[in-house]
Order: C-alpha cells, then sequence, then structure tokens
C-alpha cells in the first residue's frame, strides 16, 4: 500500500510516504501532538473520517451531537491546556454550524484549528450539493483560513494553520479541504511552521518603553494594574504576581483574566466592568496609573470612554499592536509577549507597598460586601440565590475546580464569586457572550484535564442552546459536573428589561422542561434543588460522583445582578443597586 | 489627532493570495468605510502584491483600520498616506464615435491640450487615454461629454509615496532571522 522514497537534497535526506491527501491529514494531526478532535461526519469529509477509523489508538475522535458543540469543545480544551483545540466537520451545513464557534475564538482569542470538508474542486462555485463558501464566509472571523484543492498541499497547509493559530495573540484558523485532494495522493513528509514571512506573531519588546513605564509606575501614589487574559495566554502568570507584590500594586482583572492570580490573593482586588466589583471600577477614575496588561479595553470593561481613567497615566502591555489606542489613549505602549516584557520590567520596579491606596480598595468592598455581596452569599430570604450556589461549589470544591460558565446572569455571579486556585480555571464566553458555550467546552475541558474537577454553570436559556451535548457526555463518558441555576427566565434580559423598558418582559419567560428527566434520559444522574437545606447536601453528591451529574438549582426568579454599571454609562458610576 | 476627514491612500504589501481582497476589504467594511478607488498590482519586488485603497475618513480611524490590516497574516506591512506624501495618478478610456474625430475640429484641440493619447482608431470608433489627477479627467469629460461618449471608464488610483517603505529591508530581516 505505501511506496517510501527518499529525495535527496543538499544538505538534507527527505523520506516520503505515497499516502492519500485524508491520511495526510490525520498524520498531520498525529504530528503536531493532537489526541482529541471534536466533529460530525458527513459526505465530503468521510475520506478522512475513514482514516480516523484507522488510527483511532492515536487519535481519539469525540462525535458531539452539533457541529457547534465540537468547536465549543475544542475551545474548552485549549482554554484549560494552553494547546491547540481541533474541530472537524464536512462542507456546506456542517461548515456553517462551526461559525459561532469560530468567531467566539476569535473574539477570545483561543487557538482553534477547524478542518472542513468540501466539495471536489471541479464543483466549487456550481452551487454543488451542501458547497458553501465557508472560506469566504469565516474569512471576517478566521485569524487565517484557506482552502486546499491539491492533496500535496496538505502538509504545509497545516503545518502553517497550527503555527499561526497557536503563535502571538492565539486565534482560530479554518482550513478548507475539497474531496478531490482527500483523495488523491501525494509524497507525504511533515515539516512543523516555524515561520511565515509576512507574520510577526510577537512584536519586539523596546527596553526604552519598559523603562519609560517603570518610571511612571515608581513615581506613581495610586497605581492600579488591570491584567486579562494576554497573562494566561502568555504564561506570564508568575510575573505578573512578582510585579504585583514587589510594586504592591492592587490588581484587577478582566473576566478572561479570571484566575491567573489565585483569588485568595490579598492584592488581588476583583473583576472590572459592568458587574464587577465596585472598588476596582470605582477606582479606576482614581488612580493616577493604570497599568494594562494583556487586555483590550473592551467596552464591557471601560463602560463610557469618555469618562474612563482620564485622571490616569495609560501604560498599555500588549502583543497586538492594533490594541494599542484602538480604544483607550495610551501613553506607554509596551509591545511584546508579556511574560517577558514583565520580566524586563520587574528589576526596574521599587519596592513599595501603597497601603492607603490599598485601604480605598478594602473601604469600598465593605460597601460591595454590605450591599450586595452579604445578600448574594449570605440570602436571608426564602428563595435561593446563585451567589449561594456558587459559594457551596466554593467550599466543596475548596477552590480548585475549573468553572465553565455559560452567559448571562449566572455568568457574572459565577466569575464575580468563584474561587480559583488555579490558573487556566475560568472558561467562559467573554467577547461574543455565546450562549451554548458552556456545556459543550465543558466537555473539552474536562477530556483535556480528566484530572480536574469541570463543573459547568449554565442558566436554563443557555443550556437549552446546546443540551443536546448531554449525550455526547453520555456517550464519551465524561465526567462532567454540570450546574442548571434555574429561575425559569432568560434572567440578563429580564434584568435589563426590568431597570430600562418598565419590565417589559417581552419574550424572556421560560416555560422548562422536567431537566433532571431529560438528563436522565441521557442516563445522567441528576438532582433539582429547590430549598436552602438541600443544597448543600446535593453538591456535595454532586462532587463525590464519579461520573457526569446534572444538579438543577431552582433560584429566585427576579434576581438581579449587581453592581452594575449600565451600558454607556462611567465605570465610577457603578449601581449597588 | 485629527479627527478632520480627508483623502487617504492606503498602501498594502502582501502575499499574491486567493481571498486576501476580501479580508481586507471586510476590515473597510466593519466599520462602514466605503473603498473610493482599489487597485492591485505587482510591487517592486518579486512575488509581492502591493493594493493600493483610497478612502476618505479621519485620522484616528485610519490608524485603527492600518492596525487591523497589518495584523493580517499575509499582509506584509500597511501604510497611509495623505494627498501631499503621494505622488498618484489616474487613468481614464473614452471611446469616442470616429466620425466627431472629423466633423468636430473642437475635438481634436481637445485631444491636444488636455494630452491625451490615442489609443486605436478604427472606422467606427477611436479610444482616448488620459492620465492625470483624477480632476483632470473630470475636466476632459466635461470637455467630451458634449459630443458624446460612447463608452468611459477610470481606474483606480495609482500612487507611489514620496518616503521610502523599506519593504525589502523587512524581508531580507525575515529571512535573516
Amino acid at each position: 500500500m505505501e511506496t517510501q522514497t527518499i529525495t535527496k537534497t543538499k544538505n538534507t535526506t527527505k523520506v516520503t510516504e505515497r499516502i492519500s491527501g485524508s491520511e495526510a491529514i490525520v498524520r498531520c494531526l498525529i504530528e503536531e501532538g493532537v489526541d482529541i478532535i471534536y466533529g460530525y461526519p458527513g459526505g465530503a469529509i468521510m475520506p478522512v473520517y475513514d482514516e480516523l477509523y484507522k488510527y483511532q489508538d492515536k487519535i481519539h475522535h469525540v462525535l458531539t451531537r452539533h457541529e457547534q458543540g465540537a468547536t465549543h469543545a475544542a475551545q474548552g480544551y485549549a482554554r484549560i491546556s494552553g494547546k491547540v483545540g481541533v474541530a472537524i466537520a464536512t462542507s456546506g451545513p456542517g461548515a456553517t454550524n462551526l461559525i459561532t464557534g469560530i468567531a467566539d475564538a476569535q473574539i477570545d482569542s483561543t487557538p482553534m484549528v477547524c478542518i472542513t470538508g468540501q466539495v471536489a474542486s471541479h464543483l466549487l462555485g456550481s452551487d454543488a450539493f451542501q458547497e458553501t463558501d465557508i472560506v469566504g464566509i469565516s474569512t471576517p472571523i478566521t485569524k487565517w483560513n484557506c482552502q486546499v484543492t491539491k492533496a500535496e498541499d496538505i502538509p504545509s497547509v497545516l503545518a502553517k494553520a497550527f503555527y499561526i493559530a497557536k503563535s502571538g495573540r492565539p486565534g482560530p484558523v479554518l482550513v478548507d479541504i475539497t474531496k478531490d485532494a482527500q483523495f488523491s495522493e501525494l509524497d507525504f513528509s511533515y515539516e512543523k511552521c516555524t515561520k511565515v514571512r509576512s507574520y510577526n506573531p510577537v512584536p519586539k519588546t523596546d527596553i526604552a518603553t519598559v523603562e519609560e513605564a517603570a518610571k511612571l509606575i515608581n513615581a506613581a501614589k495610586k497605581p492600579f494594574i488591570v491584567w486579562g487574559q494576554g497573562v494566561i495566554l502568555g504564561k506570564a502568570e508568575n510575573q505578573l504576581k512578582a510585579v504585583v507584590e514587589k510594586a504592591g500594586i492592587p490588581a484587577a482583572w478582566t473576566i478572561l483574566g479570571a484566575s491567573a492570580i489565585p483569588t485568595s490573593h490579598p492584592l488581588n482586588v476583583g473583576m472590572v466592568g459592568m458587574h464587577g466589583n465596585y472598588a476596582p471600577n470605582i477606582l479606576t477614575n482614581q488612580c493616577d496609573v493604570l497599568i494594562a496588561i494583556g487586555m483590550r479595553f473592551d467596552d464591557r470593561v471601560t463602560g463610557s470612554l469618555n469618562t474612563y481613567a482620564k485622571q490616569a497615566k495609560i501604560i498599555h502591555f500588549e502583543i497586538d499592536p492594533a490594541e494599542v489606542d484602538k480604544n483607550v489613549k495610551t501613553d506607554v505602549a509596551v509591545l511584546g509577549d508579556a511574560k517577558a516584557s514583565l520580566e524586563m520590567l520587574l528589576p526596574l520596579l521599587n519596592e513599595n507597598s501603597h497601603t492607603e491606596w490599598h485601604q480605598k480598595f478594602k473601604d469600598l468592598y465593605e460597601i460591595e460586601y454590605e450591599k450586595v455581596i452579604k445578600h448574594d452569599l449570605y440570602p436571608t430570604k426564602e428563595g435561593l440565590t446563585m451567589g449561594e450556589v456558587l459559594k457551596e461549589i466554593n467550599i466543596q470544591s475548596k477552590g480548585n475546580a475549573a468553572i465553565v460558565s455559560d452567559v448571562g446572569q449566572h455568568q457574572m455571579i459565577a466569575c464575580r464569586y468563584a474561587e480559583f486556585n488555579e490558573s487556566k480555571s475560568n472558561i467562559t464566553s467573554g467577547g461574543l457572550g455565546t450562549m451554548g458555550f458552556g456545556l459543550p467546552a465543558a466537555i473539552g475541558a474536562k477530556m483535556a484535564a480528566p484530572d480536574r474537577e469541570v463543573v459547568s454553570i449554565s442558566g436554563d436559556g443557555g443550556y437549552q442552546m446546546t443540551i443536546q451535548e448531554l449525550g455526547t457526555i453520555f456517550q464519551q463518558k465524561a465526567a462532567v459536573k454540570i450546574v442548571v441555576l434555574n429561575n425559569d427566565f432568560l434572567g440578563m434580559v429580564r434584568q435589563w428589561q426590568q431597570l430600562f423598558f418598565d419590565k417589559r418582559y417581552a419574550s424572556t419567560e421560560m416555560v422548562n422542561p422536567n431537566f433532571v428527566a431529560i438528563a436522565e434520559g441521557y442516563y445522567i444522574k441528576g438532582k433539582k434543588v429547590t430549598k436552602r437545606e438541600e443544597l448543600a447536601p446535593a453538591v456535595a453528591e454532586m462532587m463525590a460522583s464519579k461520573e457526569a451529574y446534572f444538579l438543577e438549582v431552582c433560584v429566585e426568579k427576579e434576581d438581579n445582578v449587581f453592581p452594575m454599571i449600565p451600558s454607556g454609562a462611567s465605570v465610577s458610576d457603578i449601581r449597588l443597586e | 489627532m485629527n479627527t478632520e476627514k480627508q483623502l487617504y491612500t492606503v498602501s498594502i504589501y502582501t502575499e499574491n493570495n486567493i481571498g486576501l481582497l476580501n479580508r481586507i476589504s471586510a476590515i473597510f467594511q466593519r466599520r462602514h468605510i466605503n473603498i473610493e478607488s482599489l487597485n492591485t498590482s505587482p510591487s517592486e519586488i518579486e512575488g509581492v502584491s502591493r493594493f493600493t485603497i483610497v478612502v476618505y475618513m479621519d485620522e484616528v480611524g485610519m490608524k485603527k483600520i492600518i492596525g487591523q490590516i497589518d495584523k493580517q497574516v499575509e499582509v506584509i506591512k500597511a501604510f497611509f498616506h495623505t494627498e501631499e506624501e503621494t505622488i498618484y495618478q489616474v487613468s481614464g478610456l473614452f471611446k469616442i464615435k470616429s466620425e466627431l474625430l472629423f466633423e468636430e475640429r473642437q475635438i481634436q484641440n481637445i485631444i491636444k491640450e488636455s494630452n491625451a493619447r490615442i489609443v486605436t482608431v478604427n472606422k467606427v470608433f477611436f479610444v482616448l487615454e488620459k492620465s492625470g489627477k483624477r480632476e483632470e479627467l473630470k475636466e476632459l469629460y466635461e470637455k467630451l461629454a458634449v459630443f458624446g461618449i460612447m463608452q468611459y471608464t477610470r481606474s483606480g488610483r495609482i500612487a507611489v509615496t514620496k518616503d521610502e517603505m523599506k519593504i525589502s529591508k523587512m524581508l531580507q530581516a525575515f529571512n535573516n532571522n
């Protein structure tokens, strides 16, 4: 079946094998160290599935119940492991079903390679069965994409795809491969890609900018750090911690930056943004130097730009030059890799404690505690709160669980109250806000980190957008702990309707099914909690389970998430009620 | 920074790849920026393409868009320049009835005065070519329109910059890395 060819070039001996394009695709994945992929078969990708069958001892293919689930699972895999997630689908509807996950990975900088089958090259453009221009469709939401019509191009294109997906600021890459390219043969050899001449993934850090930054920080009386996911993607957690501790700077995080520094760290002052903590939002507008690290000043973080940190000098540590001055005008931009630039910064910083300044954060925390946190975590009213569920999960997981949340009120509560000891533990759809992300992402996370406790937390709305992935959990025996915080509402939209649309609850009330019965239909153990005294034992039972477990908690129907910066308002206009 | 709108010439050096035009134009589309003219061609470097795009917008937005274009994997480098910083031309073709060349003596004068060039003549029509600034073409168009134009088309702007672009150095640095 196989023929080996040895080609001698000047310096190297290249060993090639005559194999099919479809086998080459699988072999490329193995060469890239891929061990799990998520996907769904169909006509135009069948040759690849045939090879996956042959190579099943090397690559575990996870059949999701919808291609969107495959992308989110690949994202969950990537987010918890730092490796490239891989999703695979057929042409036409298979490919278009990937789009939401690709857009999500693009805006949240998640390394992902999507492989789609395509109709044979002689049919391209002819409106053939299941033909869609997926390269055209995915162009604005991919870091790079490419269509392959010749088998011999497969190894170099896939090598490039993996390199681009994971290097610099990571992102999704889509490779569309025609069926004839899968069927025809090539002389296969694989060489990893290490550079692309038109692409500079990590800009060189200018030491002068680091010195300038250090000067500003050393002179600051009220310095404030806001870090984002760039710290996690750049594996700069220890460097950030060292900077924070040496210079004694209060540090807050964006939603995707969560868990880079443990929640319990004394200088970790919480989350910024629309539903972030009171102190870091208010004090954004009082600090004298704002040090942004690996974050992009998203509008959910800044509120109104006209009043955002106007009094402060802004330092921006950033790998992507296009992010500098995009939303907030910086005084000093330090381009480059977060880890390397923070390492350069550390020795230039003076030791400091900023005790008085830090006290301000503590004082404002007390206000938030009295007005909000106390009522969320230790409610005295009858109905259950989302916050107390998180508190119980914290207690029983000892802060060691990876929390995979969906989108909405429960997501804000999860990110506000989940305790994290370990980095890469908060997996959520930040930029795109994709309802339905959580459950499939939790599958990917659990499979990438089987030794970790992975808790999926969803609302009753988002859960039903990808509820079919319970089938994947069942088939894969993925021990995901599934929590649904059920308020019989699309809670976040309802909250906005209450606050800004005079309580006109247009299409936000949900008449829900028997969720436990559905879980049980997939042979997943399940329990429903409606009373406070049932909560702790139920969470204990869930945590003790060696298998997947479903827990529905019926929470207060019309609770709101506070604090809240109303859309378009200033961060300092954050509301506590 | 300048928030007044003006014409900018965007020059983008790229790999010669299918789909890149789509990727670049989508960046303008997202921000609802109309492309006034667009030209793609080889550049001074073998294997490297050059896009010349003219847009009417403010400097703040221009810088953001250039950043977003520049970060595309297959873009080698993107620049933007004002009118003063570039030497630019457009080219127009006019197809006109041949009989007018003999019946309307005025036309011959117009051709001479405008430095237009006759590309071809046959019994039915002749084709005039004129390169220059957009306004010069507009002026010629208006003069000829009086007599009747069978077809008219104008190219996108092509431009070179007064400053050096240093693309060769950039590519050389890459090869040495």
